[in-house]
């Protein structure tokens, strides 16, 4: 563009102070504000009706009570392995979109696996319920097929959680892993195949180092996805789940406790940040271009 | 191992084997959920009783209550179209000034707000829902202690619930909107102004047209982001219940085929989204494959 008379600077200053304010708004309105209130509800503590005391009381009730921390533990134990399980089945599909399968039929399974995440998570919970309860599906197909002799209750288990958050997750993990694989050289295979390689070792090797920026960002986003997950386990789980994010709904919304609720909201923020950043600092990844790929 | 090396038969009969499973899993839950719609008996359980639409036009009087009587549910379908409305039209508006931000213009902490754009994404839904909740109920304790004001719409309730999904559906929606803006060639802006036209022409007949598919895509995910949201909604909610609300409680009271019916509805609308979205997109699935990629 030509040199910037002093009319056109003062026009563009006025558009970057257009455009700038709707960003800000946005971000300072509705994410950073709201989240300093949460940070002083959660330091702080009722003393007599309507005053209130800094304090860490709210952090302290969260250690001294094994009930808390353990479901906290727990929540962050299971969303670990609903991750790890969303990648070993996320992995071999991904490997047969981006290798294996050709053209269409390449693009076509690509489709398949994203169909079910057009639909609501509440419409998927149902066919799991459906399928599961004790009265349900699969249950019933089992005492037809002679299995088991009575319909047994396949909700309320830990497994059911996990099955139901994997299922949730695959296309978190398996978009992620697909782009990855699909930037790998076919050649680079070849040649390994050529030189004696076995399997294995190419897996080892060549893909996973390769595919290490789409592994993680996949990992990053179940991982969180899952722990701040609320409907999956509260459904499938029923009084089973002890899923964290429900501790803060009863502290909320149920007893009112909002100092309680915004400690334990805290606590899962720094997990959830924790987590995000060991998998950044894991992969030697910056957290724009992880976001970007997700 | 890849398509272009010799692989055993027992490595083909595996992989086909887990082929199929795979979509067994994926697909068997949508598919029991669609045929129980329609299933002639009060509980969306085997064994099979018969085919019947009552559970999608049965009224009080037949002792089923279908979907289209049901203005409960009617209601709380047309909510969510509002709330999304709302939150599609604001992400699509803020989404779009955000990447005309970034993209064209340099300004100190420029780096730290494209990070904090980003930030919305890596908070649990449920956080968001509950610091906007204590956020808001704040100002509106501040407002009533300072100028009496009542600010009603600062307490639980729609305008909340919009506020709280726009909260983060506006970084997926500049994220879209910015990935097709950065592969826009500048020089046809500059050719059009060389020319004489003036900004707000270039921007018309030039910039839009060129961010069209981008703008379409982002609104559609954007719409069907807040459909579908629950987190986040359950935290805000007041007295209307969007539709993954008012089921949520339905399944936890017990099953329905109403519920099934409504279901099969959304799969139906879903579908009729995407297949529009592939149509609009010209490049056919490749682009809702990304837009639908982008929406994770």
């Amino acid at each position: 563009m030509s040199e910037p008379s002093g009319h056109a600077l003062w026009q563009r200053r006025m558009m970057l102070a257009v455009l700038l304010t709707p960003a800000l708004l946005w971000l300072f309105a509705l994410i950073i504000l709201p989240h300093v209130q949460l940070a002083l509800l959660s330091f702080r503590e009722r003393i007599a009706p309507r005053t209130y005391a800094a304090s860490l009381m709210q952090y302290r009730t969260f250690f001294a009570e094994p009930l808390y921390w353990g479901v906290f533990v727990r929540t962050a134990i299971m969303s670990a392995l609903a991750t790890a399980m969303t990648l070993l089945v996320a992995f071999p599909v991904a490997w047969i979109i981006a290798k294996v399968a050709r053209g269409r039929a390449s693009s076509l399974l690509f489709v398949l696996c994203l169909i079910p995440f057009w639909v609501s998570e509440t419409v998927r919970a149902l066919g799991w319920l459906i399928l599961l309860r004790e009265s349900g599906v699969l249950p019933t197909l089992l005492v037809r097929l002679g299995i088991t002799a009575v319909p047994v209750e396949l909700l309320y288990h830990n497994a059911t959680i996990l099955i139901g958050l994997v299922y949730t997750s695959l296309l978190f993990m398996v978009v992620p892993l697909v782009s990855s694989l699909e930037s790998l050289d076919n050649s680079l295979i070849e040649a390994a195949y050529n030189l004696g390689a076995k399997g294995p070792a190419i897996l080892r090797q060549i893909v996973i180092p390769h595919a290490a920026p789409g592994i993680t960002s996949g990992c990053i986003v179940v991982f969180m996805l899952t722990l701040g997950n609320y409907l999956t386990p509260n459904l499938l789980g029923g009084k089973n789940s002890q899923w964290f994010t429900e501790l803060i709904y009863t502290q909320f919304i149920v007893r009112f406790n909002w100092e309680q609720g915004a400690a334990f909201g805290f606590l899962l923020l720094a997990l959830s940040t924790a987590m995000v950043a060991l998998g950044l600092r894991v992969s030697g990844q910056r957290f724009v271009d992880v976001m970007r790929r997700a | 191992m890849i398509a272009s090396l010799p692989r055993p038969a027992w490595l083909r009969a595996a992989t086909a084997l887990y082929l199929g499973a795979f979509l067994l899993f994926l697909f068997v839950p949508l598919v029991v959920v669609a045929v129980f719609a329609f299933n002639n008996a009060p509980y969306p359980a085997p064994p099979w009783h018969g085919f019947t639409l009552d559970w999608f036009v049965g009224n009080a009087a037949a002792g089923r209550v279908g979907l289209f009587r049901d203005s409960e549910l009617l209601g709380s379908i047309w909510t969510s179209v509002v709330v999304a409305s709302w939150v599609t039209g604001l992400s699509v508006i803020v989404g779009t000034a955000n990447a005309f931000l970034m993209e064209r213009y340099r300004f100190p902490g420029k780096q730290l707000l494209s990070v904090l754009m980003l930030v919305p994404l890596v908070i649990p839904g449920v956080i968001l829902g509950i610091s906007i909740l204590a956020f808001c109920s704040r100002l509106a304790e501040l407002a009533d202690s300072l100028w009496g004001l009542d600010l009603d719409f600062l307490r639980p309730g729609l305008v909340l619930v919009v506020l709280g999904q726009f909260s983060f559906v506006a970084t997926i929606a500049t994220l879209m909107v910015s990935a097709r803006l950065k592969r826009f060639d500048r020089t046809l802006e500059e050719a059009a102004l060389n020319l004489g036209a003036s900004h707000a022409a270039v921007l018309r007949t030039i910039t839009f047209p060129y961010l069209r598919p981008a703008l379409i895509g982002s609104a559609a995910i954007s719409f069907l982001m807040s459909f579908e949201n629950f987190n986040t909604t359950l935290m805000l909610v007041g007295e209307d219940a969007p539709l993954t609300v008012l089921m949520y409680g339905r399944m936890r009271e017990g099953a329905s085929p109403v519920l099934n019916a409504v279901s099969l509805f959304l799969m139906l609308a879903s579908a009729l989204l995407a297949l529009s979205l592939m149509r609009a997109g010209r490049r056919g699935a490749e682009r809702t494959v990304n837009a639908a990629a982008d929406a994770a």
